[in-house]
């Protein structure tokens, strides 16, 4: 008997997760070196973990306001003006959620009426095309290509708006791509917004891990954009921090206050000792944000020259830590590619088309694993793509 | 800090072919620059980070807080140096604060150490006084915990 008539349809139609399924298989197999993972394989720094202890050991056990404690509300306003150029009030213009993906989903669900459109560039993280389902919205990939980067181009992107098309999903650096954007690209996508009337999600999570000195630059702080835009970081990548689940959303009041409804009833509020740690971590955290990426930095460079040494072309993304090299010369798909590789050599990636379809002839590696492992995981990628070409 | 110099202290050992696809450069370039840090006396030496707990033929480390009369023209820096030429003086430092000179041991054993500062490092000329204290055990080494922490799992595969 089955109950699957009582499953919402729009939830039904949902695909699994292609990551999901991947993670089953490689579950089963031991002794695997994996480049499948998307978050740091440092520990959170030190400082913040005992900051969280301090806070047990005094009984900071209770809920908070519903936006967020009023310390981190302000840090966290200090560190966007500082970092990012864009000014947020702290008391109606800053909302502390559980993680960036709550974020995204009250940012979604405050705008989207049902059949609304919302465009997002391909291959891009695996929740945004369900979440934007689950709001009752339609999801319209753009997709990105490896000559360009990744890069999100405005022609591309105009090519996708229609009359319903109400907001722009952003991701840059992106997971899986490693792309990120110029300022020119970002001023030509910033004017479309405008012509069409557009709110835009830019989740920057990664922003931190930008490379080879090159400049950020937030869509949100470039002219007449602030008032549409929701900006969304949060602390995983940067601090290390994915599983104390802590993130923020910083938008026009108006804006806010429509969030704010959902993650009310829904959330209430974000885990108090997170919020706690949180604080530590932006007023104490950037020499431990620095340390890491010049590590990761070290490990890209590495990473990106041994896969184009084996004729696997991949491109030097400027940004997160994931690299997405070409792996179609091998004759393989994607799927074979990465089932090919566990199975033989016990390296896992991840199927580029886990992504989106535009991520079909790619696969993401990532590289926030130590050196020792990337060496290892690259000998064996290099047997593999061997004996795959015999 | 110079990229190059960092890597080399995490890890001394690290090829000049792994520095150069780190630090994307050839490896010729990382060998002249490696020859220029040495020969400019940047890089003074590389060394293996050892628990001395668990090496045999235990070492003892002692910390001496020594003070020093300065002398005209000179300062601290002869006396120091004077001191630091011992094989027994494994690092010298002048510090600020309540004494000058702040010198770390080693010896075989603690009547080794016991009698260097007696008849050695307490009668040199311009030593007013000696202060020593010994190590008895070590948490941490030159960044390196002893503590072997257990490396929290993550998921193979996440999003």
């Amino acid at each position: 008997m089955t109950f699957n008539k009582h499953i919402a349809n729009h939830i039904r139609d949902i695909p699994k997760s292609g990551i999901r399924e991947f993670f089953d298989i490689v579950a089963q197999e031991k002794e695997v070196i994996s480049l499948g993972v998307g978050e740091p394989d440092f520990d959170t720094p030190w400082h913040i973990r005992e900051a969280a202890i301090y806070s047990l050991e005094h009984g900071r056990t209770h809920y908070t306001s519903n936006l967020g404690l009023p310390e981190l509300r302000a840090s966290i306003c200090k560190y966007v003006q500082k970092h990012f150029h864009v000014g947020y009030d702290p008391r109606t213009e800053v909302i502390i959620t559980v993680g960036v993906s709550e974020a995204i989903d009250l940012a979604l669900r405050a705008v989207l009426n049902p059949g609304d459109e919302v465009l997002y560039h391909e291959p891009c993280y695996v929740s945004y095309s369900p979440s934007v389902v689950m709001a009752h919205g339609k999801a319209v990939a753009v997709p990105t290509r490896a000559e360009d980067q990744f890069r999100l181009t405005a022609e591309a992107l105009a090519a996708h708006i229609t009359p319903r098309s109400k907001v722009l999903m952003l991701n840059f650096p992106c997971n899986p791509t490693g792309a990120t954007q110029t300022r020119a690209e970002l001023e030509k996508i910033a004017r479309l917004c405008i012509d069409h009337d557009l709110i835009v999600l830019t989740d920057e999570i990664y922003s931190e891990l930008t490379y080879d000195n090159a400049e950020h630059v937030s869509i949100a702080s470039l002219p007449g954009m602030r008032e549409r835009c929701v900006f969304l970081h949060g602390f995983s990548k940067a601090f290390a921090m994915t599983g104390w689940r802590i993130g923020y959303a910083c938008a026009p009041g108006w804006l806010t206050d429509a969030m704010m409804k959902i993650h009310q009833y829904a959330i209430l509020c974000a885990n108090t000792t997170s919020q706690d740690a949180a604080i530590e971590a932006l007023e104490h955290g950037a020499h431990g944000v620095d340390s890491m990426r010049r590590e990761y930095e070290h490990r890209r460079n590495y990473i990106v020259r041994a896969f184009n040494d084996l004729g696997l072309s991949c491109h030097k993304p400027v940004g997160a830590f994931y690299i997405f090299p070409n792996i179609s010369s091998t004759g393989l798909t994607s799927r074979e590619f990465s089932l090919g590789l566990l199975e033989k050599k016990k390296v896992a990636c991840v199927p580029g088309p886990a992504f989106g379809a535009s991520g079909e002839g790619f696969v993401r590696c990532c590289y926030a694993t130590s050196l020792d492992q990337i060496k290892v995981a690259m000998d064996r990628i290099g047997e593999f793509v061997a004996e795959s070409k015999k | 800090m110079d990229p190059l110099i960092a890597l080399l202290r995490q890890n001394a050992r690290t090829s000049t072919a792994d520095l150069a696809r780190e630090l994307n450069l050839s490896e010729s370039e990382v060998l002249d620059r490696l020859a220029k840090l040495e020969s400019d006396g940047v890089i003074l030496g590389y060394q293996a980070v050892v628990d001395s707990q668990k090496v045999s033929g235990s070492i003892v480390t002692a910390v001496v807080e020594v003070k020093i009369t300065p002398e005209r023209g000179g300062g601290f820096d002869r006396l120091a140096e004077r001191i630091a030429k011992f094989s027994e003086v494994q690092s010298c430092y002048l510090m600020s604060g309540g004494y000058d000179l702040l010198v770390i041991l080693e010896g075989a054993n603690l009547q080794e150490i016991a009698t260097f500062i007696a008849e050695k490092l307490s009668t040199i000329k311009g030593v007013i006084s000696t202060a020593t204290r010994f190590r008895l055990k070590t948490y941490k080494e030159n960044g390196v915990s002893l503590t072997r922490e257990i490396k929290a799992e993550r998921l193979a595969v996440t999003p």
